[in-house]
């Protein structure tokens, strides 16, 4: 049987695809932790505390958990995900705007042995749902309404 | 697709259409920034900054679809060598090389007042800065193989290699923790996580953009065909 060049082409250059593909998605799930930008709670609960290095750290801060110490400028809060694990967070200085309860945060900073994570960097983040004010200020009266 | 592997008929079809692409594509986008920037509601934690979503998310979207046309016409120009194929990948390069600095520098101002900052290296953008990368290789490669008067395999290949960074760009809020939020529309899971208020003149830019992108893909594409007209004529004139 001949084969047609332009088939022959075909066939070879979609394998070659198909294992370029599958080389790089290999690799990309195998460096999962450490390209991941933060540890989730959950994560420093399994591996342990990095105490040696600045490390970033990330979650949901926990709704109620922010206290303003009476410097003015310190604060501590708690950090969650979807698992039982928190981590207790210490920062002082400037919080972006979108720094809330309830909202997502990435904190950059060093754990001290006894578990507090004391931060020098407090990021904002927030999630994928983009809705006008109205919606979200009686979304926000429902869950107030429930405390 | 092979009748239009004559440049002539393809000329015939895409002289007009550029105009209509081109002039369709203002208008929408002209109605839809207008709608966006005045008319849609303000984001209820984000406040007005939400507006930069109606330029930010149109342009992340054409510069990973750009790419992804370069891959689509690569493959056609190896395996069926396809005449228009070579000049169709090297028209978007360009374009999509744009969309991809407008995406990340509207990404970086919006950064600053929503999360804190306007850079972090985490992997949604890394993975796109590393696409703006790829598309600045893509035009010199592309260049330099053009001037040697090669057929361009290379860049196709380079081309067709440099698709992988697109699924890791689209993924990698989803497999690594990162600053930047999930997917708001995805396609996969049929999932849409933005007003209607706002989806509307997003839908609307992102319509507007791509049919200007259309017609600066057409106008590129006319262009090189036109030199290699010339260049041919000179080779000839050149030979007698």
């Amino acid at each position: 049987m001949v084969v047609k060049p332009k088939n022959q082409r075909l066939v070879l250059l979609l394998l070659a695809v198909v294992a370029v593909l599958g080389a790089v998605l290999l690799a990309m799930s195998a460096m999962r932790d450490q390209a991941s930008f933060f540890y989730a709670p959950a994560d420093v609960a399994r591996k342990g505390l990095p105490l040696d290095r600045a490390v970033r750290i990330g979650g949901m801060v926990r709704q109620g958990s922010i206290r303003r110490h009476a410097d003015g400028v310190t604060i501590d809060f708690v950090v969650g995900d979807d698992t039982p694990a928190t981590i207790p967070v210490l920062y002082t200085g400037i919080t972006p705007d979108l720094f809330q309860e309830n909202s997502g945060v990435v904190a950059e900073g060093r754990f001290r042995p006894d578990g507090t994570f004391v931060a020098s960097e407090i990021l904002a983040k927030h999630d994928e749902n983009y809705m006008p004010p109205q919606l979200g200020e009686r979304g926000l009266h429902k869950t107030e309404s429930l405390e | 697709m092979h009748v239009y592997a004559n440049p002539a008929r393809f000329l015939k079809l895409a002289r007009p259409l550029t105009a209509w692409l081109g002039w369709a594509g203002v208008a929408l986008l002209l109605a839809s920034l207008a709608v966006g920037l005045f008319v849609a509601p303000p984001e209820r934690y984000q406040g007005e900054s939400v507006r930069i979503i109606y330029i930010h998310v149109p342009a992340a979207w054409l510069a990973m679809g750009g790419w992804t046309g370069i891959a689509v016409t690569s493959l056609m120009q190896l395996i069926w060598r396809h005449p228009l194929a070579a000049v169709a990948a090297r028209a978007i390069a360009v374009p999509g090389s744009v969309f991809a600095a407008i995406c990340l520098i509207t990404g970086s101002l919006w950064g600053r007042p929503t999360w804190g900052t306007y850079w972090e290296w985490d992997g949604r953008m890394t993975s796109m800065l590393v696409l703006l990368f790829l598309y600045l290789g893509y035009i010199a490669l592309a260049a330099a193989e053009r001037e040697k008067g090669g057929e361009g395999r290379l860049t196709a290949i380079f081309g067709l290699v440099g698709a992988i960074n697109i699924p890791i760009i689209r993924f990698s809020v989803e497999w690594w923790e990162s600053i930047h939020q999930k997917a708001s529309i995805s396609l996969l899971e049929g999932k849409v996580s933005i007003d209607p208020s706002m989806l509307w003149p997003l839908l609307g830019s992102a319509l507007g953009f791509s049919l200007l992108f259309g017609a600066v893909v057409l106008m590129r594409m006319r262009a090189e065909l036109a030199r290699n007209k010339v260049e041919a004529r000179m080779k000839r004139m050149a030979a007698s």
